[in-house]
């Protein structure tokens, strides 16, 4: 069964950007553009992994971070976080709030592919 | 004889110069309560009786009779009223440590010291004929002795060079063995008392010899006195009070008679016995002038000079103990009036003359020590010998003939001009300086022209042409006869008119000017000296003056200096453990470390308080004013200066609180310019790649990204113009377009312009042509800029059902364009931030990067008008507001 990954973004083009790669390597993505439903759809079916933008329209990506972290399900689930803010004090917040792994926009699609297979391999 | 004569001469004056060591010797011990008894005062003044009155009474007296008296008379009325004049002098003279008249009258008219040197002049030219006198009537005494022997002028100049001699050398020797700083003289006042009571005694054995021994007692010498000339005598009252006053007048202004009178005064209850002491000496001397008179007329040869009767009636009889008794009386009132004169002169010409002098001109250069006694020293020996020898030159030029007769009362007219400034600053507050100055001025002047200078005969000095004309002719001029008025005895005329011009002056002068503060204070303490001075105190004790100065500069330095600089100096004087005693070294260094901190008034004013005796005088006290004036504008400049530097702080703090605020919003702008500019590029580049890299995309696929990667590249150059626009509006680089045209024109470009955009939600847009036919005058492009702002935000953020702008126009005092949606509005939290940059209300797509209505606030700004969130509106609504005047008449 196909590993499946979920991309919270609110950016459309982004989104499909994203689907289109992570598609094209075989995996199953879902997408959610809001960040107040966000921990509430993670609870609802925890993915293999979570892309998380930071800004994302009622709650940023370090509040759903954080919130992830207290958790039993989603403790050591693997978030790679991507942000359009790439400043030192940015990265800091994220690894703060628990993150696995950080990516600046713009990426490079074949770089950001490559986290994603390393997050998916750690965890299986 | 005139070998004898010598010899007792020279004996005698052995005799005074032991007599003055003795005295000093006596004082040095401390045993000079008895130097400085009321009786010893008493017969100080004596010297007030000089050869003039020795000798000369008895030739006045033959010469105008009654009239002699008159020179007695006046100092007698000043000594018996001494409560009203002397007591005041002398406390003022203590209190105020005066040395001299002239140091009286410069101290108390501010410490003026063209006053000292006037007065001083003054006293100089007023005694030098004096001294002269004196040596006249010891020659002449000497004469008397040796008939034949001495006769001519050479010799007699020779005995009045030795006599000038001696007395300058007594007077050295004994009038500046020390520098006391109350100039007062134990061995010249001890024995110029021995001589009063040497010439009293003369007088009297020589008096008594010609009652009881020559005209058989005093039933006898009253006929004589009928018989002579002098039984009908008449009185002449005019001149009687004339030089009664001109007498008391001199007593009272003699540099000579001051000296004894107030310098030299120990104890002021010394002028109680002295009230009475004194007049009854001087009527023992006048007691017998009329007998010897009129026995040396009747007995002695026609044509014998009666001035010298008091020598030629002993000798005459073969007396010639009693002659030689005689000629020492008259010796001692020559003697002892020149030292005294000398004295006086010489501490007024090195205390105003030369001292200032040295002080200004030698100092300076010759880098002397702080000790000047030397100087100070020498400038009165030099005096001394320098006043003497005047009077000596005086005498030789002279000639000793009839000029010198008449001489005493003119020197005491002449320093009589002193009189006014020196009652008028005792009694009179508002005597000032420059009325003093005119008044001696003018007393001297009138003095010298109608007294001094006739009296060495016409055509001496003056031409004798204005004796009877007046100078250049002018009749009022005369010397004596002042503005016309004739008839008049010279000497009264001279002392009225000097007197009175002086009087004037003094009086006019001070009222018409205005007194410096020092002058005034200094007449507040003359003339209220019995409210500012206590009777003569005695010195605090010394033992607590120690310990009162230690507390003192503990207070002022610091505990811990001060006791350091105790200690130094305590061991200095050898004593290591207590405190140091009050030397004149330490209280020096003690002023000094003081005056680093309070000021060197100050300093001095504060340790003359606790060492006591010492008074604070008013020159101090001035001082002391300054110096807290001076430190009070420097704490004021200070203040002043600390409010000034709390204000910069505070402007430095709000400075730096406006930076740090720009700061933070600066990093905020560039964060979200930098997310702002990366989210399109994000897009643009992941589909790139994909472009790129991914093999077998459909058509569909490819056409569908490219225009993506496209449309993100508009979005990015709209957002780079977006900045831009802004940053030049902001920072008022803009320059409007000024154009004319129709409101609805502007507005219709503005919906078509939004409604090109192809992803937008139809909108209906409700408008009213009527209202809006109104002619423009402004940046035409720029607001439509905004209108179109305004018209695609509706479009896109509106989220209605069906969407619906009405665009309402109207004309007030401003002309108002309204955008209200039919939507649910923006949140009151949003209204707040819509029109900051990047504030975007809902975040979705939309695209736009919130800068929008920033730029439409600051276009809006610029045509002079505002742009506002509009309140209590179904949906989102905005007022455009722009001034009435760019809005020209409908057509």
């Amino acid at each position: 069964m196909a590993k499946r990954v979920m991309l919270i973004e609110d950016e459309p083009n982004i989104i499909e950007a994203i689907s289109f790669i992570l598609s094209r390597e075989g995996l199953s993505v879902e997408t959610h553009s809001d960040g107040t439903t966000a921990n509430d759809k993670l609870r609802a079916s925890t993915p293999d992994l979570l892309i998380l933008d930071v800004m994302l329209p009622g709650k940023s990506g370090y509040d759903i971070l954080r919130e992830l972290r207290e958790e039993a399900g989603t403790v050591d689930l693997p978030v790679l976080m991507l942000t359009a803010r790439g400043q030192t004090r940015d990265r800091e917040m994220a690894e703060r709030a628990g993150v696995s792994a950080f990516m600046t926009k713009p990426f490079s699609n074949a770089e950001m592919l490559e986290q994603v297979r390393t997050l998916m391999a750690e965890t299986s | 004889m005139l070998n004898t004569l010598v010899f007792v001469g020279s004996a005698y004056a052995l005799f005074l110069f032991a007599i003055a060591f003795a005295a000093e010797r006596a004082a040095l011990r401390g045993q000079a309560r008895w130097l400085r008894s009321p009786i010893v005062y008493t017969l100080s003044l004596s010297i007030y009786c000089t050869a003039w009155t020795f000798y000369g009474a008895v030739g006045t007296a033959v010469r105008s009779g009654f009239e002699y008296l008159t020179i007695y008379l006046g100092p007698s009325l000043v000594l018996i009223g001494w409560w009203l004049i002397l007591r005041k002098l002398v406390r003022i003279g203590r209190s105020q440590r005066i040395t001299s008249v002239a140091d009286l009258i410069s101290s108390r008219y501010g410490k003026s010291n063209l006053l000292a040197v006037g007065v001083t002049i003054l006293a100089v030219v007023g005694t030098t004929p004096y001294i002269a006198l004196q040596l006249q009537s010891v020659t002449l005494s000497f004469e008397v002795f040796g008939v034949g022997d001495i006769a001519t002028g050479e010799e007699k100049g020779h005995t009045a060079l030795w006599v000038a001699a001696g007395l300058a050398l007594f007077t050295v020797i004994f009038g500046t063995r020390n520098l006391d700083a109350n100039e007062r003289h134990n061995g010249v006042v001890m024995a110029i008392a021995v001589e009063a009571v040497v010439k009293l005694a003369a007088l009297l054995a020589v008096g008594v010899f010609v009652v009881w021994g020559l005209s058989g007692g005093v039933s006898g010498v009253l006929d004589k006195i009928d018989a002579s000339s002098l039984g009908q005598w008449q009185m002449d009252g005019g001149r009687w009070v004339g030089l009664t006053v001109l007498s008391a007048t001199a007593f009272l202004c003699l540099p000579r008679i001051f000296q004894v009178l107030v310098v030299e005064n120990e104890n002021e209850t010394h002028l109680r016995t002295a009230s009475w002491a004194f007049p009854l000496y001087l009527g023992l001397m006048s007691l017998f002038v009329v007998p010897i008179a009129v026995t040396g007329l009747e007995m002695l040869p026609e044509g014998s000079n009666p001035d010298l009767f008091v020598l030629t009636v002993p000798l005459s009889q073969g007396r010639d103990g009693l002659a030689v008794l005689s000629f020492l009386g008259g010796f001692s009132s020559a003697t002892s009036m020149v030292i005294v004169a000398a004295i006086a002169l010489s501490t007024m010409v090195s205390n105003h003359v030369v001292m200032p002098l040295w002080l200004r001109y030698a100092r300076g250069g010759a880098k002397v020590s702080g000790d000047v006694r030397g100087v100070v020293l020498l400038a009165r020996r030099l005096s001394i010998i320098g006043v003497v020898m005047l009077g000596y030159l005086y005498y030789r030029l002279s000639g000793g003939g009839a000029a010198l007769a008449s001489i005493g009362l003119v020197s005491f007219a002449g320093l009589a001009q002193i009189l006014p400034a020196m009652l008028g600053g005792i009694f009179w507050r508002g005597a000032s300086r420059l009325g003093a100055l005119v008044g001696l001025t003018l007393g001297f002047g009138c003095w010298g022209y109608t007294l001094f200078l006739p009296s060495f005969g016409a055509g001496v000095f003056l031409p004798e042409a204005w004796g009877a004309a007046g100078p250049f002719g002018i009749g009022w001029l005369r010397p004596h006869a002042l503005f016309g008025i004739e008839g008049i005895d010279p000497l009264l005329h001279a002392v009225f008119w000097s007197l009175a011009l002086n009087t004037g002056g003094f009086v006019l002068a001070s009222l018409a000017s205005f007194p410096g503060p020092l002058e005034r204070l200094q007449g507040a303490q003359f003339v209220n000296v019995f409210e500012h001075s206590a009777a003569p105190r005695s010195w605090t004790g010394r033992v607590a003056q120690a310990e009162d100065l230690m507390i003192m500069a503990q207070r002022i330095l610091g505990a811990r200096d001060a006791q350091r600089l105790f200690e130094r100096e305590a061991r200095r004087q050898g004593m290591a453990e207590t405190l140091p005693a009050p030397t004149p070294s330490f209280l020096e260094t003690l002023e000094r470390e003081l005056a680093g901190s309070v000021g060197a008034a100050t300093a001095h004013a504060m340790v003359g308080q606790i060492v006591g005796g010492m008074s604070v005088s008013v020159e101090d006290l001035m001082a002391v004013a300054d110096e807290t004036a001076q430190l009070m504008e420097y704490s004021a400049r200070l203040e002043a200066q600390s409010q000034e530097l709390a204000r910069t702080a505070a402007q430095l703090r709000e400075a730096n609180a406006k930076l740090t605020r720009l700061s933070v919003q600066k990093d905020a702008f560039l964060s979200q310019i930098s997310h702002e500019l990366r989210t399109p590029m994000t897009s643009i580049r992941a589909f790139s790649e994909i472009l790129r890299d991914t093999t077998g995309l459909t058509p569909e696929e490819q056409r569908k990204y490219s225009s993506i990667i496209h449309d993100e590249a508009i979005r990015l150059t709209r957002l780079l113009d977006d900045l831009l626009d802004l940053s030049v509006l902001e920072n008022g680089q803009v320059s409007l377009n000024l154009r004319e045209g129709l409101l609805s024109d502007v507005l219709d470009r503005a919906v078509a312009a939004a409604a090109a955009d192809e992803h937008a939600a139809p909108l209906r847009i409700i408008r009213d042509p009527a209202a809006e036919r109104v002619w423009l005058n402004t940046d035409l492009d720029r607001l439509s800029q905004v209108f179109i702002n305004l018209v695609s935000n509706a479009r896109k953020y509106c989220d209605a059902a069906r969407p619906a702008l009405e665009i309402r126009v109207h004309r007030g005092d401003r002309l108002v364009v309204d955008f209200v949606d039919n939507g649910s509005g923006i949140s009151p939290e949003a209204q707040d931030v819509i029109f900051e940059k990047f504030s975007r209300v809902s975040d979705q797509k939309a695209g736009g990067a919130g800068l929008g209505l920033a730029i439409c606030r600051q276009i809006v700004t610029r045509l002079g008008g505002e742009i506002r969130y509009l309140k209590g509106q179904d949906g989102a609504a905005f007022r455009v507001a722009l001034p009435a005047d760019i809005a020209l008449a409908v057509e």
